[in-house]
This record gives C-alpha cells, sequence and structure tokens, in this order.
C-alpha cells in the first residue's frame, strides 16, 4: 500500500492532531517538532507546483529559510496565478475595530460558517496566525486601506458580525499576491528558488512510497521534462472549471491533484463546491466565464427582486425597469429571511436563496435568472462619492460587461461557481496519505469546512504557505538530510514520463470530430444542471450516467490540431478536460453518498420545511476521503470522524 | 441595444520564435456585441478547429476580469484595443460596427519576442522585478501592522501605483519601448511607504539598470504609456522615479 499506514486505524483516518487544548495545540507542536539545521536546509530540494498565494509564499519562505526550492506555474509569470482576481479582502482576527473580536471567535465563525464539517484544530490555528499575515503582508508595502489617522481600515463579510476584513480597494487578492511575488523575485534573485513559468505538471514520481519529483511539460516547446526534489507540495488551486462556466481563470484547472490522487492521494469532499451569489448573469451561448462581483458588496448593497409576480414579469419583458418599482412593491428577500445578518448571510445561504426567487418565478432580466443588488439606498445614505470610493472599480467593471451604470440602475446579478472547499486530502501537517507529498491552499480540502466564507481564501492561502507548511515540512525533511540530491535517470521517472507520453499520444491519435471547448461545455452543463445548487439522488444518478457516456465522447471523438512538441492550446486544454470529466464523476459520487445538506451540498431531499439545509450529524459527521483504485474500479470511500471536542454543533441560524 | 453583426479580423499568425509571420483575414458572421472580444476570438477558434481542422490562434489570457495582465494584443493599432482603461478581456464587440475589419497584432516591443501567433515572453518584467521591487523582508519578521501609522493620502497612492497589472502595454505602446511606466510603478508604490524607503535608492538604481540591461529604451515624455495604460497608471510615477533616480545617484 502506498498510502501511510499510521493515518488508519481501524478502518478510520486520523489526521495526528496534536494532544493538548485547542488554543495549545500549534504552539504545542511547534516546539516539538523536528527542525532541519541551515547546513543541512541547502542540501535539501522542494517543488512547489503553483504560484498563488499558497504556492508563492511557501516557496518564498522556503527559500528564505535555506532550502533550494524549483517552484511551477502554467502562465508566463508567478503574479498571473488566480488568486490575484480575488477582490474584498481577507480576515484576521485582529479586533483593530474593538467590536468584540477574537481569535476564537474568527474559528468560531469559520466552523459555522463551514456548517461543522470542517477541522476544529485545522481551524483554529488558522484563525491563530491570521495576525502574522497581516504584519507580514503591511511589511512587504501591500497598500491595505487605512483611515485618516494612518491606521488599517476594516469592513464587514458575510458570515461575520465584526468588522475583520482587511481590504485593498477591490484589489485585495491582486495587492497579495503581488506581496508573496515580490518576496519570490527577493528569493529568485538570491538563487534560492528556480522559477519554472509555462510548465505545467503531469504527474507525480514516487519512489519507494515518497514523492521525490515531477514531470512536467514545457508549455512553449512540448517537451516532457523531469524534476527530483526531497518533497512535493501541490498548491495548484481548485477544480471549479468542471462547471465550464465558473468565475474561475480559463486556464484554472484541477489536474495537479487529479494525477495526485492517481497514484493514491486521498481525495477529500470532492462534492464541497462554493457556489458564489454575487457575479454578472450569463449572457449568452458563446460565453467563456462568469465574473464575480466582490462580495464586499453586499456590506451596502440591498438586494431584492419584485413583490409582485406581473412586476417580475413586465421586467423580463423589457416594459418596466427597476427604477419604476416603489419600494413597498421590492421584496428585500435576505433581509425578511434573515433579520440578524440580512446581505450578509454566508455565501451559500444567500445562492440558494437567489434560486428559490427566481425557482419561483421572481427573477428578472430576459432568463429570469438574476435577480438586483441595489446601491440607491447606499448612495442615499452615503453619498454617491462614498460608494465611489468604496466599490468604484467594481462598478466601472460591471458596466464595461453589461453596459448598464450601477449608479443610476441595479445591478444583476446570480449565483456562479467560484471556489472549491474539497481537495486533497491532508493531515495537521499539510501531508497527504503519500509520503514527501504536501498539498496547500484551495487544492487541499482542510479549512473550509463545507462552506466557506468571503474573505477567508487569501487567509487560509497565505496561512499556509507563510506560516504553516514552513514549519511542519521540516518535520518531514528533517528525516531526508541523508538522502543525497538525485538523478531523474531512475526507472521510476522513464516510467511516468512514458505514461505521459503514451497518453498525448493517444489525445493527438483520436483526430475525431469533437473540439475540446465543446465537450467541456457539455460537462459544465450536466454538473450545473445535476451536481450545482440543488442536488438530488435521481439528478446524481443521472449525472454519472452522463458523465461516463462523454468520457466515452471524448476519448473516442476529441479532435486536437495541431504538433504535440509545440505551443499547443489545444492539447493543454484536453490533458485538463481529461481529468475534469473524471472529478466531475468523483463529485457527483460524493454528493449521492453525502446524504443530508451542509454548506454549500445541497441535497433537495434533505431540508427545513422553511427550505434550509438539513445536517444528519449522526450520519455524516465525517470527511469523505476518496481512494483511487483503478480507472474501471470504483473508488473506496475512507472516513476521518469529525469529533467536536470544543464547541458544540448547532443548527447554523442567521436569522436571530 | 447590442445587436449581431459581421465582422473581418485580420490577425498575425506566426508558428515559433524564428519563423516569419504573416497576416491572415478571417470572416465572423453573427457576433453579439454583448461578447467580449475574446470570447469573439474563441468563437473564431472554433471555427478553425471545428470547421477548417486548422491550428487555432494562440493567444495569451486568463482570468479574463482584466486583473491578471496575462491578455495583451494591439487591436486597431492599440494595446487593449479602441477602449480605455480596460485590458483587452473587458473589451466588448460593442466598441466595433457591422463591416469593420479588425487588426490584431502582438505586443510590438523588442523585449517581448513573439513565442507564437499572438503570445509574446514577457519574463523581462520579472527579472526587473528580481532586480529589486521588493521590501527586503522575511516571512516572520513584521512588526505589528498598525506599529507603522502611514497618511490615507500615501496609503492611496500608492496603492493607484500598485494597481499596474505588469501587462506590458505600456512598453508596447512606447516608440522607444521604454519600460518607466511599469518600473516607476514599483518604486512609486514602495517609496511612498515608510517600510520601502529603506532601500529606496538601491532599488530604484537596480530595477532601472536591469531595465537597460534587458533592452528596453529610454523615456523621452510621449505618454503613450499612461494612454494606454489599461490601469490608468499616471506619468506622475515616471516623475517621481526620476526624482528617487536623481537622488539616488547623487549619493553615489
Amino acid at each position: 500500500m502506498i498510502q501511510r499506514e499510521e493515518l488508519l486505524k481501524d478502518g478510520e483516518i486520523f489526521a495526528k492532531i496534536p494532544e493538548g487544548p485547542l488554543a495549545e495545540k500549534w504552539t504545542n507542536y511547534k516546539a516539538h517538532q523536528k527542525l532541519v539545521n541551515p547546513a543541512n536546509k541547502r542540501k535539501l530540494d522542494v517543488i512547489v507546483v503553483g504560484t498563488g498565494l499558497a504556492g508563492a509564499s511557501a516557496a518564498a519562505s522556503l527559500g528564505e529559510m535555506g532550502f533550494h526550492v524549483l517552484n511551477f506555474c502554467i502562465q508566463d509569470s508567478p503574479r498571473r496565478a488566480h488568486s490575484i482576481a480575488a477582490q474584498g479582502g481577507i480576515n484576521a482576527a485582529k479586533n483593530y475595530q474593538n467590536d468584540g473580536d477574537s481569535v476564537y471567535r474568527l474559528f468560531y465563525d469559520t466552523i459555522k460558517g463551514g456548517d461543522y464539517r470542517a477541522r476544529e484544530a485545522n481551524v483554529y490555528r488558522l484563525a491563530e496566525v491570521s495576525n502574522s499575515i497581516i504584519d507580514q503582508c503591511v511589511a512587504q508595502g501591500v497598500p491595505f486601506a487605512r483611515d485618516y489617522g494612518g491606521l488599517l481600515d476594516n469592513r464587514s463579510f458575510g458570515g461575520a458580525q465584526v468588522s475583520r476584513t482587511f481590504y485593498a480597494k477591490g484589489q485585495t487578492g491582486q495587492q497579495l499576491l503581488l506581496g508573496a511575488y515580490s518576496a519570490l523575485s527577493r528569493q529568485v534573485s538570491k538563487g534560492t528558488v528556480s522559477l519554472y513559468t509555462r510548465y505545467e505538471m503531469l504527474d507525480v514520481v514516487i519512489i519507494e512510497g515518497r514523492a521525490r519529483g515531477i514531470i512536467a511539460r514545457n508549455l512553449v516547446t512540448g517537451k516532457i521534462e523531469r524534476f527530483s526534489a526531497h518533497a512535493v507540495v501541490i498548491a495548484s488551486g481548485g477544480y471549479g472549471n468542471t462547471f465550464f462556466l465558473s468565475t474561475n481563470a480559463m486556464a484554472s484547472n484541477g489536474s495537479a491533484a487529479w494525477q495526485i490522487y492517481k497514484k493514491g492521494a486521498w481525495f477529500a469532499n470532492p462534492c464541497y463546491a462554493q457556489i458564489h451569489p454575487t457575479c454578472i448573469p450569463k449572457h449568452g451561448e458563446f460565453q467563456s466565464k462568469l465574473t464575480l462581483m466582490s462580495e464586499s458588496l453586499r456590506n451596502d448593497g440591498r438586494i431584492w427582486v419584485p413583490k409582485k409576480k406581473e412586476d417580475a414579469e413586465a421586467i423580463r419583458a423589457g416594459k418596466k425597469k427597476p427604477t419604476d418599482i416603489p419600494d413597498e412593491d421590492r421584496d428585500f428577500y435576505l433581509e425578511r429571511r434573515y433579520p440578524a445578518f440580512g446581505n450578509l448571510v454566508p455565501r451559500d445561504v444567500a445562492s440558494r436563496a437567489a434560486k428559490e426567487r427566481c425557482d419561483a418565478g421572481f427573477g428578472v432580466n430576459e432568463t429570469g435568472l438574476a435577480v438586483y443588488l441595489d446601491f440607491k439606498y447606499a448612495i442615499e445614505r452615503l453619498g454617491k462619492e462614498t460608494v465611489a470610493a468604496r466599490y468604484g472599480n467594481l462598478f466601472q467593471m460591471y458596466e464595461k460587461i453589461v453596459d448598464d451604470n450601477p449608479y443610476e440602475t441595479p445591478m444583476m446579478i446570480f449565483p456562479a461557481i467560484h471556489y472549491t472547499m474539497g481537495g486533497i486530502w491532508v493531515d495537521y501537517e499539510l501531508q497527504t496519505s503519500i509520503r514527501g507529498l504536501f498539498a496547500i491552499g484551495e487544492a487541499n480540502f482542510s479549512d473550509h469546512g463545507a462552506n466557506r466564507l468571503g474573505a477567508s481564501a487569501l487567509m487560509q492561502g497565505l496561512a499556509d504557505g507563510y506560516f504553516v507548511l514552513p514549519y511542519t515540512i521540516q518535520n518531514y525533511l528533517a528525516d531526508q538530510i541523508q538522502v543525497p540530491r538525485f538523478s531523474t535517470d531512475c526507472p521510476e521517472f522513464a516510467e511516468a514520463e512514458k505514461a505521459i507520453n503514451d497518453k498525448i499520444e493517444r489525445l493527438m491519435g483520436i483526430k475525431g470530430k469533437r473540439s475540446v471547448d465543446s465537450i467541456h461545455r457539455e460537462l459544465g452543463n450536466i454538473m450545473w444542471e445535476y451536481v450545482g445548487m440543488g442536488r438530488t439522488k435521481e439528478g446524481l444518478e443521472k449525472a454519472i450516467t452522463l458523465i461516463a457516456d462523454l468520457k466515452k465522447v471524448f476519448w473516442n471523438d476529441l479532435f486536437i490540431p495541431g504538433k504535440r512538441n509545440d505551443f499547443n492550446v489545444e492539447l493543454e486544454k484536453a490533458l485538463r478536460l481529461a481529468d475534469f470529466i473524471e472529478i466531475g464523476d468523483l463529485m457527483a459520487r460524493d454528493a449521492l453518498n453525502r446524504e443530508e445538506s451542509c454548506g454549500g451540498h445541497f441535497r433537495e431531499e434533505y431540508q427545513t420545511e422553511e427550505g434550509e439545509a438539513l445536517r444528519q450529524d449522526d450520519k455524516f459527521s465525517y470527511v469523505s476521503c476518496w481512494q483511487y483504485n483503478g480507472d474501471d474500479q470504483e473508488p473506496t470511500l475512507l472516513k476521518e470522524p469529525l469529533n467536536y471536542e470544543f464547541i458544540t454543533r448547532q443548527t447554523r441560524n442567521y436569522k436571530a | 441595444m447590442d445587436k449581431n453583426i459581421n465582422i473581418k479580423v485580420k490577425v498575425w499568425r506566426q508558428a515559433g520564435p524564428k519563423a516569419k509571420g504573416a497576416f491572415e483575414t478571417y470572416e465572423l458572421k453573427n457576433i453579439s456585441q454583448g461578447s467580449s472580444f475574446l470570447e469573439m476570438l474563441d468563437v473564431l477558434n472554433e471555427q478553425l478547429v471545428n470547421k477548417e481542422r486548422k491550428e487555432p490562434i494562440a493567444f495569451d489570457h486568463d482570468c479574463r476580469e482584466g486583473i491578471c495582465g496575462m491578455c495583451s494584443l494591439y487591436i486597431n493599432g492599440h494595446p487593449h484595443g479602441p477602449d480605455t482603461a480596460v485590458t483587452t478581456c473587458q473589451l466588448h464587440m460593442r466598441r466595433f460596427n457591422d463591416g469593420d475589419l479588425i487588426t490584431v497584432e502582438p505586443w510590438r516591443s523588442h523585449a517581448f519576442p513573439v513565442i507564437k501567433d499572438l503570445v509574446v515572453d514577457r519574463r523581462a518584467y520579472d527579472k526587473i522585478m528580481q532586480a529589486g521591487g521588493f521590501i527586503s523582508v522575511n516571512t516572520g519578521c513584521g512588526v505589528d501592522a498598525n506599529a507603522i501609522p502611514i497618511s490615507k493620502q500615501a496609503a492611496d497612492e500608492a496603492m493607484d501605483a500598485a494597481s499596474c497589472i505588469g501587462c506590458g502595454a505600456c512598453a508596447a505602446a512606447c516608440k522607444n519601448g521604454s519600460a518607466m511606466l511599469f518600473v516607476s510603478a514599483k518604486v512609486s508604490q514602495l517609496a511612498l511607504l515608510p517600510q520601502g524607503k529603506i532601500e529606496a535608492k538601491r532599488r530604484v538604481k537596480a530595477m532601472l539598470s536591469k531595465m537597460d540591461e534587458l533592452g528596453f529604451g529610454n523615456c523621452t515624455n510621449t505618454g503613450a504609456c499612461a494612454a494606454e495604460c489599461p490601469k490608468s497608471v499616471s506619468l506622475s510615477n515616471i516623475a517621481r522615479l526620476n526624482r528617487e533616480f536623481i537622488c539616488a545617484k547623487l549619493g553615489d
């Protein structure tokens, strides 16, 4: 067995969570873990795949410590990673606003927001290191928003009753990523990090049960290359593009995670995908992606649909404008249903509420799949200037896409796939079930449970990369100091490379009639219809059959023009789509198994009379960990029990 | 109101870095004006692959929401096209009319060699950053984030400079192929903040010398860079860069 047997006890998975009180676990861990001395660090190589917040911060921090890092990204520069697109902000428990925040409260909100499906110890550690992230970013020159006194400003985000979100206009992800990129650039100049841009990892190489390198394709020349190291870190982001249309970047993909799954790393909670409530609605058949409007807009914007069906119909027919509907005929349904949190309920709750109204026939725009986000009230309260200062760039972005002015007419929004909480299973040390193989950031599953709160992705990516992995990886590497650098000539590398070459030959050789995108769109439609916001047993079973059929189409009717040893975008996309199809299948299987509703996973059979998610704690209080058994075999479901030692699980309530 | 239009697109095709390139013209029918410019290229590529079984046009793009800086393209003689303050991915077809002939070229700059078709190599910008576009602080060395108050004005100005997305439009637009706007944005951001002041002199000299070494030209204050910048990075940053550079050199 390739998996680390120490993780399994009586058929259940244990995550190596340190003993002791919650608030002392991480301190105790750090006090007793093994470290690598400076002279030995120089002898050890670490591969980091990805240069987003998690990857860049990890590569930079490991480089600063003295390890030699090989850092890979598929874009032309590390600064392009999709973390750059995060708009709203990053959470931290600084309590600068004196509004009652604390590490415990951030921990509690995150656990609750995740619908009690995350690990207590991991989330507490995340909240604990959150403050150091802000300090680190400010030291790097990240220009966070400040007040006139020169101190840092905060805004509030969904799922919290305090203002703990730090921001840099509507470009917080960009500024944080550029901070990490600058730290990374410094290490490149010092020679501790070797950068490989326009390289895509296609497989991990396992030697004697340990991750020892990767096979990557040079995207410019098409050449397959081998890289060896003492440990491999996967920071390749999420798999939201399984749905074709999502807020992810065009090249964001799940292939690195999927390849390590096929080598024996467990894939955890694949069905937990986040649907973001505030995206620009779909406009046409050739649409390539969906654009997110930051959740921060819900601070000041009010969400509504018409109260009367005839008004909604008139709007859809173009006979009425939203501004024609008087206040008393507007249904501010989030404020109505959730008085305590109002427009700031967590994302899954807001998304489902929008779907409920649209399904009931109150949707606006010609498709009926949109609701309004209105700034009229904010402009009345704060003035246009203040609103422009807070959201100006987002309003401009909206106007460019939709050709409507949000200062004068309400924005139209609709939910879209945004983030995947599921991912590669990792233990407390962020090590996967394969020795020497780690996963950080969105690529792992660890901190958000069944739903991620806004402004927590940036926090988790940077926590993993700056403050967690650089410690925990040493506990592994300390045992590797006797292992000399090794050549990539060994048979394991040759075998992995051959498998990749065979796969590429096979894909190029199909010479069918279908383009990659046409098949990907079809996959997206299946996923959105049956594995999207509302899931049922019948729908999921149907999805599994449809995906199996589509897989046959893909492997029999695909057409890739051009040569394999060349810059070939269609081949890149085909390799990724081959994996998306399989990921979609596993998402459906996981959703079928989880007979409950929690966070981003909503099974229509399991809801309260009021339409709220109904968890089944007695049956499903576990992390679903899927183990690959071969292409023609069903995967095995293993379970990591979620024992809540420190807090009591409650039904999430955002009403009072 | 958006409608459907018929257009012709004249695109630079080049098989590889050393191959000889040429323009090719393609006809497109029923393009929705609501679609983005890159979605129009997607449609064209789908047509090339599916109907003509040819290689699609290679072009760089990723986030498609104007922030990653991956998309480029010279469209009708303008980097990122005829609209102002947007990237190519945010450019919409409602900027074009029925019957238009649209010319699409890669970035035209000595320091950005063509890789294939419309894709260029922009690693030179990374190299300038590696030369000094950072504050020398290791992970874990930060003091409390509120320990150093920074005036709102300085923070806001630093943010405006920091909004650069590193797309390369400034150098591509410049008749001298200068990267001054790009360099000045980073130099300004860090020089405006107390954390960055300590090594400001070293930074400005190192970044400018790397820029020269990589084959970018000099600045002659034409202002094409700022006019074409999709993020409206201001020319005043170049003035600040020059001040910083002179002060640094006077100290030598």
